[in-house]
């Protein structure tokens, strides 16, 4: 693989008392969408949040490029080009969805042609555009955490399990709205718990096993494997 | 792909009650002032109790905005905010009277230049000091409450016995600019000229935060980092920065407030703004943490039930806003309009 747009090595992450990241060695190719996989618990989360800078490096590096940025605040990373949609969405429950969308925006004002993609993308964003965003539901909310990353071009997206608990009209959405991201040749590192959305959308896969990678290949060797599938992750794909 | 939902958005009507509840703490103060009409009797006592009560209301709303602000952007409880108060009036009240001959010319203009004078020093010398304050003791203690409790009681009592080693350990004693002394006659009833220019610069400070809130990207950020800081510093804004002028900004507030208060009592101490931040907390804590609403309609009715419950039932008076405390928590345990979720 040349010249990974993320590089984690031996990173080590501990959360309170407790030993989370247990040394990671993951590099994200450029231009691929990358789908983290895992148990629960295992540290997906964990390893996305540590990226962003949420969560403190103790051990290891971690290179954007070619450049350290573990030393780095939260602000600077993302200022780097990083865009990140945590689990819980982030939304901005007492703004508008337009406040929450200008806030995205934060190098200027945000192109009509982006805005007019992101309305097409999620048309209800449009029809909520002056409404709080606390009264969304919960499918038009992650709809907004996804558009907030897409109201700028970043280098890399990191995504944290933006299907979880909605309903399959809303899926669809989503994965077209990474599909077009995809298109478009960003890299996402996308932790996704759905392995229909996660073998449709990923390239591909890093599986996670105590605080470790314990596997990496391809979406379609993953597939394949069916003892990897079994061992790491306690289930087959085929079922999906 | 690029699908749209294919499921069609609509916006159900908000019935009446959730509509209402959300709205009634914005009645809370017509309806406190209508029942202190009926209680009161009479409309001259009734409209001077109004006018007091909203004047110290709105002196403590300038004291807590900015208090209510730190805590909702930076989870950091400042019990040295009260020396803010102190330091304020005690460096707006020296500029006023080395302008004596300003404040006792009766002058409007030379006045309320000798007031705004004051006002500006006040401001700049305890924004000042919340930047040193902010850099040399809450810095290192964010994110543990215990220390944030011990080292803030601590710089509170440091920059108090500083109060007495400059200034003395005397009350002072003050008479208000020429203009503003005195009262306007309404309804049969006197109001203090000094009242209502406290309501005046309140409502405008209120008005200018709101703007500045909602119009503005510094305030979109503020308002969002009360909300979800970490999300914030996501999307790349450097909430640290905006922390630090948020703390400078309402520690020059606290200032303002406590020139406006000793102005207001006739009299200094270094201790007044400690006595004050039992009050301040009261109105951040109904208020709802982080929302300056809030704040601003909790100090609206701490100071009218003061008065009003001073000239109605004397002995109460002393109970009056620990009672009203307890009344709007056992009604919203998180105050009226929170904004910062439960951490």
């Amino acid at each position: 693989m040349s010249d990974p747009i993320l590089t984690l090595r031996g990173v080590h992450t501990d959360i309170a008392r407790y030993h989370i990241l247990q040394g990671v060695d993951l590099a994200i190719p450029r231009g691929e969408v990358t789908m983290l996989l895992g148990r629960n618990g295992v540290g997906k989360t964990t390893t996305l949040r540590t990226v962003i800078g949420h969560w403190a490096v103790r051990e290891g590096e971690i290179l954007f490029g070619d450049r350290p940025i573990a030393h780095l605040s939260v602000a600077d990373r993302a200022r780097l080009g990083i865009g990140f949609v945590p689990e819980d969405m982030g939304i901005f429950s007492d703004l508008t969805v337009e406040e929450n969308m200008v806030l995205a925006a934060r190098s200027g004002r945000m192109d009509s042609a982006r805005q007019d993609w992101i309305f097409a993308t999620f048309p209800p964003l449009k029809t909520f555009w002056r409404s709080a965003a606390g009264t969304l539901s919960g499918g038009q909310k992650q709809m907004l955490s996804i558009a907030r990353v897409m109201a700028e071009e970043r280098q890399l997206y990191l995504i944290d399990e933006p299907t979880k608990g909605l309903a399959p009209a809303i899926i669809s959405t989503m994965v077209g709205a990474l599909r077009e991201l995809k298109a478009q040749g960003a890299s996402i590192l996308l932790v996704e718990q759905n392995f229909a959305v996660a073998k449709a959308l990923g390239d591909g896969v890093a599986v996670m096993e105590n605080g470790r990678i314990a596997w990496t290949g391809t979406m379609a060797q993953l597939a394949a494997d069916r003892e990897a599938q079994e061992s790491l992750m306690g289930l087959s794909m085929e079922a999906t | 792909m690029s699908a749209a939902p294919d499921h069609t958005p609509t916006m159900a009507a908000v019935a009446l009650g959730e509509r209402l509840a959300k709205a009634a703490p914005l009645l809370l103060v017509p309806v406190l002032v209508l029942a202190g009409y009926l209680a009161i009797g009479t409309t001259s006592s009734w409209l001077t109790l109004t006018v007091s009560g909203l004047a110290m209301g709105m002196m403590i709303f300038i004291m807590a905005s900015g208090l209510t602000l730190v805590f909702g952007l930076m989870d950091v409880i400042n019990f040295g905010h009260g020396a803010f108060i102190s330091v304020g009036a005690f460096v707006g009240i020296s500029v006023l009277l080395s302008l004596g001959a300003w404040t006792g010319a009766p002058s409007l203009a030379l006045n309320v230049g000798a007031v705004m004078l004051a006002v500006f020093a006040a401001m700049v010398v305890t924004g000042l000091l919340g930047w040193g304050f902010e850099r040399v003791i809450v810095r290192p203690v964010y994110g543990a409450h215990l220390k944030q409790i011990l080292v803030t009681v601590g710089g509170l009592i440091v920059i108090e016995q500083m109060i007495h080693v400059i200034w003395g350990p005397d009350e002072i004693f003050l008479t208000r600019p020429e203009m503003l002394k005195g009262a306007v006659t309404f309804a049969g009833a006197a109001i203090e000229k000094y009242r209502l220019l406290a309501v005046a610069v309140g409502l405008v400070l209120f008005v200018l935060m709101r703007v500045v809130f909602r119009h503005t990207k510094v305030g979109l950020i503020v308002r969002a980092g009360v909300e979800n800081g970490e999300m914030v510093q996501a999307l790349g804004y450097r909430l640290r920065l905006v922390f630090v002028g948020v703390f400078i900004a309402g520690s020059a507030l606290a200032g303002l407030g406590g020139v406006m208060w000793g102005l207001y009592q006739e009299v200094i101490t270094a201790g007044m703004g400690e006595e004050m931040m039992i009050l301040v907390f009261i109105v951040v804590i109904i208020g709802g943490l982080g929302s300056v609403e809030g704040a601003f309609i909790g100090a609206l009715l701490v100071g009218l039930t003061q008065n009003y419950v001073a000239f109605l039932a004397p002995k109460l008076a002393l109970i009056s806003n620990i009672g009203l405390m307890t009344v709007i928590l056992m009604w919203r345990p998180q105050g009226m309009l929170p904004v910062v979720k439960a951490k």
